[in-house]
Parts: structure tokens; C-alpha cells; sequence
């Protein structure tokens, strides 16, 4: 595999020795000394047009782990924020012998573009509102973790589906390995053009192994999408009450960052059932594994 | 066939001072296009006068008509004369300049429109394209206004409010694609208005790139009610869906935006059946780092004066009568171009075109004589050459290459 | 003409393993604090007969672990992609313990490399050994084997494949290839 644009570049047996190799990675994680020289000699680039602390972290510890040598490269303060394009960026990143960009970008599409211009491989870290691939791995790996499965799994991803990368690569990734996602949000949120979807929460809640809620930004309030931050959480909030209708055995899951109070109450976002701590560890194990099967091996 | 030719126009055989014999080669009258980007002034990097008169002589066309939107806007008489002059200057294609509708194409307060039609250049089209005149009472003013000297507003449907920051068809590729939308609903609701507003004044309308299958019948609607209202659709419109938005190259960039299937045949339904009058190209020549970047931040627009004729071929097949109206009669009567869209015979002037219908090309970008290279049929093979291009009987091609 | 020999067959493996078993019980002294620990793929199950064997003939439980060492390959570059398999620790860790590596063929040693790698990532061990079921030469490193089932000359050019009742059903070496 050359690049990662999309979880449609994922096909199950893919995306399975992904998690598959994660879960090695995160042994290695747990022991005194976390470093492999896997990727010893190899560079890899995180090129970062957005403030994402957290996933440039993430990305870091994972490419640190693995023993390549990582450069940072922002676009605040750069010469990219000087008004460099992004190919002549490529062509600098080519000069400096980069074996992987990790690009994260906020036009869609500007991973598959760097990947016409760059001869390394290119990780999509979030790019617009289409794709978040690796978050969606590392979802599909806390599911699998704490369920035992994926397949025929219940899903239910909730809220801002319309402006979310991580929704869009979730479904895609999710169904492959044979969930059945439900998107659900109010209708001006919700595309219906991406799969099952339904405008009612409480309907889907009694049936769902594992809901999965989206940042809703305060933003959307502006542009009409729905009418108040108030009524939003009554209608498609997850609080206590609501938790209470799922069943037992149910996980709550969040990307982060979190609008306490507007998507998820913290009663929730704290208790047991909710994943998002482990998300973040996750994240780590899962992003090594991705460089891993990018750049540990000859690409035919 | 064999055309006689004396002081520019076609006579009867033994008048003339030089003859044409068109050999195997198919003739057309001049080519006109309604819709064409040429740049100048203000982005000659990425076209001028000169290099687009080039490709539209190439492409067959003897006239095209320059839009609006330049740096400066073409929105005085000193600015069409300019585009005028230079366009003479070039001595290829007739350059008929098109008037901005208002001041800057801000949408606010109307140009000097009679100013235009006045000058050396005899504006009678009027356009803001690239903006719509989406309010509804300058709209009215416009339409109105321009019937004093049998003016026509070229309307750019797209309800803007409908379309912030819209980046391709609103449908499923959109959603897959995480790019914002660009509704039907947003063209769609202008024309409707639009068609009304015509009606109600009693003025000439002119839309321009139609795009969508809803558009089309709003149009037919129109012109059964007897409103005057007339159409274009682009080439790359007649033939290009959204899927390709997918490789997410902005090559594929276009406003309105590459719509579906179902919208591409309801266009080709309506070229035929003649709700839909005219083929105009929207030539929209962009330089590299315009489109070499990412989807979002690329300029929209295409290539489209040297493949146009060879589109409407394998499109429409060698219905030689219809393509003749559909890319000369119709535009020139609606630019109300005199000297062009003449049927071949003694006394028009001799504009035409003789095309090589068997032959077949093959699309190579900087095989073009644009400055630009933003074809989104680089690689394609398409029916039908251009081999020469008389513009008053004086050869600006020969043997597919400019004369000057 | 291509050709496969067998070098060993079904009960000559389980004889080699055994003999392998009394050296390590000799040479360490009745296996005191001896962990073994099986190179991924065949040299889990060959730890895993030789503590059986070990626990058969002195009484003695020796803890077995696991090494996978793809992480560590320096041939990462020139191959495809490998899939990658479990390192499990052998119970009580390896810190302090003599660590006999067990693999089924010795051959040019990188392989023993990267595991020696994996074991200086995992802990501190006293004492490194290596226990091998076939040595068939070629070295390209400084590196040999304490214990060795069956020393078989080999050509480069040949194979040498080893099968094991617990992966391939049946105990067997067989040296394959074609005659210079």
C-alpha cells in the first residue's frame, strides 16, 4: 500500500491486520523501553495546515517510536503561511527525502493532490470535511477492543455528520468490516446521501451497541442549521436519561475535542461505558501500525 | 463545393477575385461563441486578445463575444473599446465585447450600459458573469432598461446566498467528497425569477451556461408561454458528469458546476429541440498555479474554444444543419452579430469554416493554442479537425495552423 | 532437475529435540534459571517441546516466551510487506535469567541479530544462549549457535524447510533445490 487517502483505500483484510498490528504495537507501548528501530533512517514529514495538537502528537509519538526521524513542519510562521502553494511545499518536502508526509489540511482533497507530487507515501491526518482515516481505525480498534468484534455491530454516529471527516471515513471503514452505522442528526446536519440514516435518537438508542458522537460546533448555530445550542442538546444530546435507553452492554464514544454540555453531558463523557480516554492511547498504536504497513516494506 | 469570394463576401461563380474549393472538407459558416474568457486586460498570463483569437480561429469561430469580467471590469465605454480594438488588432475573430451589467459586477448600481452601446464597440450584450444579478430589482431595472437600444441581459444563475462557498454539484459525490455543494435549486430559482421577470417587463433574456435538467424545463416552459428567453449550454456541460470531481484535480472546477447524467441528457434533449438555443463555450483559460493547487482553492472554469466543435460532433453526430445554428446562426443573431451566422451563399460575407469530419484528434494540452492548459479533455481522441478558417474571405487557418 | 531430500524425518526431529533438551539441561547446570524463549514462526513450538522435554526428564518447569522479530529486521526496505506476529514475554520476565533463543534453522544470522535487538528492548538477561535445530552455515555475521540439533552442508543456492507436527502436521527437514 502506497498511501492512505481514504478508508475506502481499505478493504476488510486490510483494515483488519491494521488493528491486527496495532494491537503488537500497543504491547510494545506498555513495556519499559517503547521504541522499535523499525523505521530506523526513515523520515517522515508532519505537514500541518491546522492547530491539531493532539493528532500531531500523535502521529510524533507514533513515528518516534518506530525510530524514523520526524519533522515538524507547520504552516503557521512558514513559509507556506507566506503564501507558498502546496506543490511547490511538496517539492521541498521531496528535496528533503521524505518517505511519508503526514498531512493534515483544511481543503478536501489536499492529500490526494500531495500524493501527485510527492514520490513518499502520503497520510491523510484529516483533510476538509472529507476524510480522517486513522481516526477511524483507531475507533474501529476501541471498538474492537472493548466489544470483541466489529461485525454486525449496531453503530450509531450522532450530530454534525455533514461538516465531519471523522463520520465520513467511519462509515466507510465501519461497514467494511460489517457494522451496520446509522447516521443521526437533525436534517440539516445529515446528508442522506451516505448511508442509513434517521433524524430521531431516541428511536436509535435502544438497538445501538455503540454510539458515536460528533463535535458540534457553536458556529453552525450562525449559518441556520439548527436554532439554538439549547435545543440541539435537548434533541440530539446524549445525556444520563438517554444513556439509560441504550443497552448495557453499550459504549459511548467521542473524537474529542469535546462540547461538554452541547453533544454530550459530563455525567457521560466520564462514566464507564465511555471510551474516550482509551481512544487517545489508541490512537498511537493504530498511527504506528499505519506507518508500519506504508513504509515497512517495498512498494511493488 | 466551390466558394467564390470577392472583397470579403460570396458571390455567384465568375465574379469573383478568389475561389475556395473546399475539397472532402465539410463547410460551416463562421463559428460564434456568445461566451468567451479571452483576460485582457488584467490576467494576460493566463490569456490576451491575440492568444485567444488564435484558439478560437483554430476551433472554427469567426466571432466570439469577450466577457466582463476583466481587470479593469468592462463596465465603461474606454474598457469595451479597448477589448474592441485590441480584438481588431489581432485580425483573427471578430472580438465583440460584452458589457458588465453593473458598476465593479458588485451587484449594486447598473454600468453606464448605454455608454457601451453608444462606443466604437456597439455593446448589446451585458453580463456580470461569474456573478449573478441576484437582486431582484436591479434585475428588473437592467432588463428594462436595455430594451431602448435592443440590449440583452446574459444572466449567470446562481442564487448566491444558495451557494457560499460551494465547490461542485450538490448531490452524492459532494457528500462523499466532503466539498461543499452547489444546488440545482440555486440556478433553477434564478431562471424561474428571472424568465417572470422578463415576461413581466417585456424585455429579451439570455441565460448562460444552462446546467441543470430542472433549468431546461423551466426554459421550455418559458418559451411556450411566448417569454423571450434564450439559452446556452457549454460543451463540457453536454458531456462531463461530477464523478470526476473524485481525483479531486481541479481541472474539473467549473461554475456552475459538472452535473449528472441525468441533467447531461435533459441538456442534450433540449439542445435538440431548441429550448436550449445555442452551444457557447465558457473558454475560461486559468494559469497553472491557479489549478495546480488544491480543489477548494482553485479558480473554476475550462478550456473550451478549440475542442467546442469537435464536442457538439460527438455529441450531436454530423447533423451539419444543426450544429450550424446551434454554434453560428443562433448566437450571432443573439449577440446580434450582422456579419456572422449568414448561411453560405451570394451576398453573405465570407466567414466559414471547413472541417475534416473523419478525422480524429487527440487532446494534448500544451498542443493548444491558449496560454492556459486547463482542457478537461487532455488525452481524449475527438471527432472532427478544423482545417481552414476564412474571416472575410481572408485565411486565418490553413492546414490547422493560425495564419498569423 | 529440481530435488528434495530428506535430511530428517518424522522421528529423527523429536530425537534431535530431545538431545538438544540434555545439552541445555548439562550446560546450565539442570536449566537453573533458564527461560526459553521461540523465535516466531517454528521456533515456538520447538521451545515449547524442549521445556516439555526438559519438564519430562529433570521435573522442571522452564518458563517459554515468544519473539517476534519483524520490527527488527535490517531487510525491511528490499521485502514486502511482512505481517507481524506476538512477542510475549515468558512468565517472571527475562531480566536477570539465562535466555536460550530457540529457532528452527541457523543460516546467515541476521535473523539472530534482530533478536538479539528485541531482547535488549525487552530486558536485561545474564546470559544469552541460542539453540538451533539445523545450522546449515553461510554466516554473514559474527554469530553461532550454543546448542545445534544438525549441522547440513549446504549450498547457497539450496533450501532448507523445516515442518513441525504443531504447524505443518508432520515432523520433517527436507533440503531442496537443484544441482550446480
Amino acid at each position: 500500500m502506497k498511501h492512505l487517502l481514504s478508508a475506502a483505500d481499505l478493504d476488510a483484510a486490510t483494515a483488519t491486520e491494521i488493528l491486527d498490528i496495532a494491537a503488537s504495537m500497543a504491547a510494545v507501548s506498555g513495556r519499559e523501553i517503547k521504541k522499535l528501530p523499525t523505521l530506523r533512517g526513515r523520515t517522515v514529514v508532519n505537514l500541518f495546515y491546522e492547530d491539531s495538537t493532539r493528532t500531531r502528537i500523535s502521529f510524533e509519538a507514533a513515528a518516534k517510536r518506530l525510530s524514523a526521524d520526524v519533522i515538524n513542519f507547520s504552516a503557521k510562521g512558514s513559509s507556506v503561511a507566506k503564501g507558498e502553494s502546496l506543490k511547490d511545499t511538496a517539492w521541498t518536502l521531496q528535496a528533503m527525502g521524505a518517505d511519508a508526509v503526514v498531512i493534515r489540511h483544511p481543503a478536501s482533497g489536499a492529500p490526494h493532490r500531495l500524493a501527485n507530487w510527492v514520490e513518499g507515501s502520503v497520510l491523510n491526518a484529516g483533510d476538509g470535511t472529507h476524510e480522517h482515516p486513522t481516526q477511524a481505525l483507531l475507533d474501529a480498534y476501541t471498538i474492537r477492543s472493548r466489544m470483541g468484534k466489529i461485525d454486525g455491530l449496531q453503530v450509531a454516529i450522532v450530530g454534525d455528520v455533514l461538516h465531519s471527516r471523522v463520520a465520513r471515513s467511519n462509515v466507510l471503514l465501519l461497514t467494511t468490516l460489517g457494522a451496520k452505522v446509522t447516521l443521526v442528526g437533525p436534517p440539516t446536519l445529515v446528508p442522506s446521501e451516505l448511508g442509513e440514516y434517521s433524524y430521531d435518537l431516541d428511536a436509535v438508542l435502544p438497538e445501538a451497541d455503540v454510539v458515536m458522537m460528533l463535535r458540534v460546533q457553536r458556529e453552525r448555530m450562525t449559518d441556520s442549521y439548527f436554532p439554538s445550542a439549547r435545543e440541539y442538546s435537548r434533541r440530539y444530546g446524549l445525556d444520563g436519561a438517554r444513556v439509560r435507553r441504550m443497552p448495557d452492554h453499550a459504549i459511548v464514544m467521542h473524537p474529542g475535542p469535546m462540547n461538554r454540555g452541547m453533544e454530550i453531558t459530563p455525567e457521560v463523557a466520564d462514566s464507564p461505558r465511555s471510551t474516550i480516554v482509551e481512544q487517545v492511547t489508541n490512537g498511537v498504536s493504530v498511527r504506528m501500525a499505519c506507518l508500519y504497513l506504508l513504509l515497512g516494506g517495498k512498494h511493488s | 463545393m466551390k466558394i467564390y469570394i470577392r472583397d470579403g463576401v460570396i458571390v455567384e461563380k465568375g465574379q469573383e477575385d478568389r475561389l475556395v474549393d473546399t475539397g472532402g472538407l465539410v463547410a460551416l459558416p463562421g463559428l460564434v461563441d456568445l461566451h468567451t474568457h479571452l483576460r485582457e486586460p488584467g490576467r494576460e498570463d493566463a490569456e490576451t486578445v491575440l492568444s485567444g483569437s488564435r484558439a478560437a480561429a483554430l476551433g472554427g469561430f469567426t466571432a466570439v463575444c469577450a466577457m466582463a469580467n476583466t481587470s479593469p471590469v468592462a463596465d465603461t465605454a474606454g474598457v469595451v473599446e479597448q477589448v474592441y480594438r485590441l480584438g481588431q488588432e489581432a485580425g483573427l475573430v471578430d472580438v465583440q465585447p460584452i458589457g458588465a451589467v453593473t458598476v465593479g459586477l458588485a451587484g449594486e448600481r447598473l454600468a453606464e450600459l448605454g455608454a457601451m452601446a453608444d462606443s466604437r464597440a456597439r455593446v448589446r450584450v451585458f453580463s456580470d458573469d461569474g456573478h449573478c444579478v441576484h437582486d431582484p430589482r436591479l434585475m428588473r431595472r437592467a432588463l428594462e432598461y436595455v430594451k431602448a437600444f435592443d440590449g440583452v441581459i446574459a444572466q449567470h444563475a446562481e442564487e448566491p446566498r444558495l451557494t457560499e462557498g460551494a465547490q461542485m454539484h450538490e448531490g452524492t459525490e459532494s457528500a462523499r467528497l466532503g466539498l461543499t455543494g452547489w444546488p440545482a435549486v440555486a440556478e433553477e430559482s434564478i431562471i424561474a425569477r428571472d424568465v417572470l421577470l422578463a415576461a413581466h417587463v417585456g424585455a429579451r433574456l439570455h441565460i448562460c451556461h444552462v446546467s441543470t435538467a430542472g433549468s431546461v424545463e423551466i426554459i421550455r416552459q418559458a418559451k411556450a408561454r411566448g417569454i423571450r428567453v434564450t439559452a446556452e449550454v457549454t460543451p463540457h456541460h453536454l458531456l462531463l458528469t461530477h464523478e470526476l470531481a473524485g481525483s479531486y484535480d481541479p481541472v474539473y472546477k467549473v461554475n456552475p458546476p459538472l452535473r449528472t447524467e441525468r441533467d447531461v441528457n435533459a441538456l442534450r434533449e433540449g439542445l435538440r429541440d431548441g429550448t436550449i438555443d445555442i452551444i457557447a463555450t465558457d473558454h475560461a483559460p486559468h494559469a497553472a498555479e491557479d489549478k495546480e493547487c488544491e480543489w477548494a482553492y482553485a479558480r473554476p472554469g475550462m478550456l473550451g474554444l478549440e475542442t467546442a466543435l469537435s464536442i457538439a460532433i460527438h455529441v450531436l453526430g454530423q447533423d451539419w444543419e444543426l450544429i450550424a445554428d446551434r454554434m453560428s446562426a443562433a448566437p450571432a443573431r443573439i449577440a446580434q452579430l450582422a456579419n456572422h451566422g449568414q448561411p453560405l451563399r451570394p451576398g453573405s460575407p465570407a466567414n466559414f469554416t471547413l472541417v475534416d469530419p473523419a478525422a480524429r484528434w487527440t487532446v494534448e494540452p500544451h498542443g493548444l493554442a491558449s496560454l492556459s492548459h486547463n482542457t478537461p479533455y487532455a488525452g481524449m481522441v475527438l471527432p472532427g479537425r478544423v482545417v481552414h478558417t476564412y474571416l472575410r474571405g481572408e485565411q486565418t487557418v490553413a492546414d490547422g495552423k493560425v495564419t498569423k | 532437475m529440481a530435488y528434495a531430500k530428506t535430511v530428517l524425518s518424522n522421528g529423527d526431529v523429536q530425537r534431535v529435540v530431545d538431545r538438544i533438551a540434555h545439552q541445555i539441561l548439562e550446560k546450565t547446570q539442570g536449566a537453573q534459571d533458564v527461560v526459553l524463549l521461540g523465535i516466531a514462526t517454528r521456533g515456538v513450538p520447538l521451545a515449547q517441546r524442549l521445556a516439555d522435554r526438559i519438564l519430562a526428564f529433570e521435573g522442571r518447569s522452564i518458563p517459554v516466551g515468544t519473539l517476534d522479530i519483524t520490527l527488527y529486521r535490517d531487510d525491511l526496505r528490499q521485502q514486502s510487506m511482512r505481517a507481524v506476529g506476538r512477542t510475549e514475554e515468558p512468565p517472571g520476565g527475562i531480566d536477570g535469567r539465562r535466555v536460550v533463543l530457540v529457532d528452527d534453522v541457523l543460516f546467515s544470522g541476521r535473523t539472530i541479530r534482530a533478536a538479539l535487538d528485541a531482547i535488549s528492548d525487552l530486558g536485561r538477561p545474564a546470559v544469552v544462549q541460542l539453540a538451533v535445530l539445523v545450522d546449515r552455515g553461510h554466516r554473514q555475521l559474527p554469530i553461532r549457535a550454543d546448542y545445534v540439533g544438525k549441522n547440513i552442508p549446504t549450498a547457497l543456492s539450496e533450501k532448507v524447510r523445516v515442518k513441525l507436527a504443531e504447524i505443518d502436521g508432520v515432523d520433517e527437514v527436507q533440503l531442496e533445490g537443484a544441482p550446480a
